[in-house]
């Protein structure tokens, strides 16, 4: 599963732009990910300049 | 039928904006739709352009700027400094921006030539409705619905518009600069340049600035690209700080994606223009975006006003917004593409040899091309390859 670390997101919205599925969305201050549509294909993990996205197993 | 709006621009930056008020200035019936509750902030930005990207839209107005810049010092990994600065002095060249300020300002003077402005208001899908588009909104909360003739969509390096429009604008990792950004106070350089840090060592697959925007504070950021580093652009930067500014104090985080595809196919689709990031219309060499975004509104307000006249929002009449901005900025977000990839393959002793071969100079008109122009003229084995993008 896709973890985005509230604390650390600063919401901007770059892990978005990477995203092929339409996964994820910038909602005003926080992203959202829709589980049905992520792959798990870290994009957005690699993309983050604030490292809070993670994969947990 | 009836249309609630002749245009509907989803996001107020300087490309959204820009696009409502010259919409409104042009007689049309337009709304400007931003999500946050507050234009302007939180920045996204270095919040550098210049001089002369203001100059041609706009009376400057100096609540604007923040801190005028006469030249540039570009940093080599070994240390070498290359000058850049204008001939004469206080011959200013470029502005650090309050974006906080122009932003709004900007919204504003939409406001103030008719456009309606919305915030705290997300467009969450839109949909073909007769010749038109209805646009889903939600507000604190509340759905409802406007229709339009026409939508720009001006809504960032995240945007939907293009998507929903069936504009394929998803950004590879090795075309998106990650950056971060700290509003530093408490440190010394040299106020009058925006300095650069490039290679490697520095920012792998970008480069760290800092633009002043006073006599010791300074925008202190750093892009990367994913595809050169695993660690986080937040990493670089707290490691360049730490040894560069270690008692500089942090007083604002800044953190955004810079799009460096180069220039897309297309922007627009039927019912459809794309501004600013949106559009990927950032410099790739650079990650410059104002100038090209305020251009990009410009274009298509106006090429909404001839769509409006016409009664055609087909793709095919609006690719005239697409010819606008290829001949415009087009042609140099193409040629920096070229470069960057060029520039990415340069080992930092490489970029160092380079640098040397023109640091003594004094280098009087601030450009890529003409620091391209140079650095070939020194180096033409090198450069060989690139020699055709400045003919």
């Amino acid at each position: 599963m896709l973890v985005i670390d509230r604390y650390k997101c600063a919401y901007c919205g770059a892990c978005i732009s990477v995203c092929k599925f339409n996964a994820n969305e910038l909602v005003e201050t926080f992203v959202r990910v829709d589980e049905e549509k992520c792959t798990l294909c870290k994009m957005c993990v690699r993309v983050c300049p604030m490292g809070a996205i993670s994969v947990e197993e | 039928m009836d249309y609630d709006y002749d245009v509907v621009v989803i996001g107020a930056g300087p490309g959204g904006s820009m696009a409502a008020k010259t919409c409104a200035e042009e007689g049309l019936n337009v709304l400007l739709v931003e999500k946050r509750q507050e234009i302007g902030a939180p920045v996204r930005c270095a919040e550098g352009i210049s001089k002369e990207g203001l100059e041609r839209f706009f009376e400057i107005d100096r609540k604007w700027i923040a801190r005028e810049v006469s030249g540039a010092i570009i940093y080599s990994p070994d240390g070498t400094e290359l000058k850049l600065s204008s001939e004469m002095a206080g011959n200013e060249v470029g502005f650090v921006l309050e974006r906080k300020i122009f932003d709004r300002d900007l919204a504003r003077m939409a406001s103030k030539a008719g456009a309606e402005v919305i915030v705290k208001t997300t467009a969450t899908g839109m949909e073909r409705e007769k010749d038109g588009l209805r646009i889903r909104l939600k507000r604190m909360g509340e759905d409802y619905e406007v229709t339009a003739k026409i939508v720009v969509g001006a809504d960032g390096v995240e945007s939907r518009v293009g998507k929903w429009a069936g504009i394929d604008t998803t950004v590879k990792l090795g075309e998106i600069e990650s950056c971060v950004q700290y509003l530093m106070t408490n440190i010394e350089f040299d106020p009058d340049f925006c300095h650069f840090w490039i290679g490697q060592k520095y920012a792998p697959g970008g480069y760290v600035w800092l633009f002043p925007k006073g006599e010791s504070s300074a925008n202190v950021g750093i892009g990367i690209l994913p595809t050169m580093t695993k660690k986080t652009a937040k990493w670089w930067l707290d490691r360049f700080v730490q040894e560069y500014y270690p008692d500089g104090k942090i007083v604002e985080f800044v953190v955004g994606g810079v799009p460096v595809t180069g220039p897309i196919d297309t922007a627009v689709s039927d019912n459809v223009m794309l501004v600013g990031d949106a559009a990927r219309h950032a410099d790739p060499i650079t990650g410059g975006g104002i100038a090209n975004a305020i251009k990009g509104g410009y274009f298509a307000g106006k090429v909404a006003k001839e769509a409006v006249d016409a009664e055609n929002y087909s793709k095919e009449f609006l690719r005239r917004y697409d010819e606008m901005w290829k001949n415009d900025f087009g042609k140099t977000l193409h040629r920096n593409k070229l470069l960057q990839k060029k520039f990415l393959k340069l080992s930092d002793e490489t970029l160092d040899r380079l640098i040397r071969s023109i640091a003594g100079y004094n280098l009087e008109e601030i450009s890529v091309k003409r620091l391209v122009l140079e650095l070939i003229k020194k180096n033409p084995k090198l450069l060989w390859d690139i020699r055709h993008l400045f003919t």
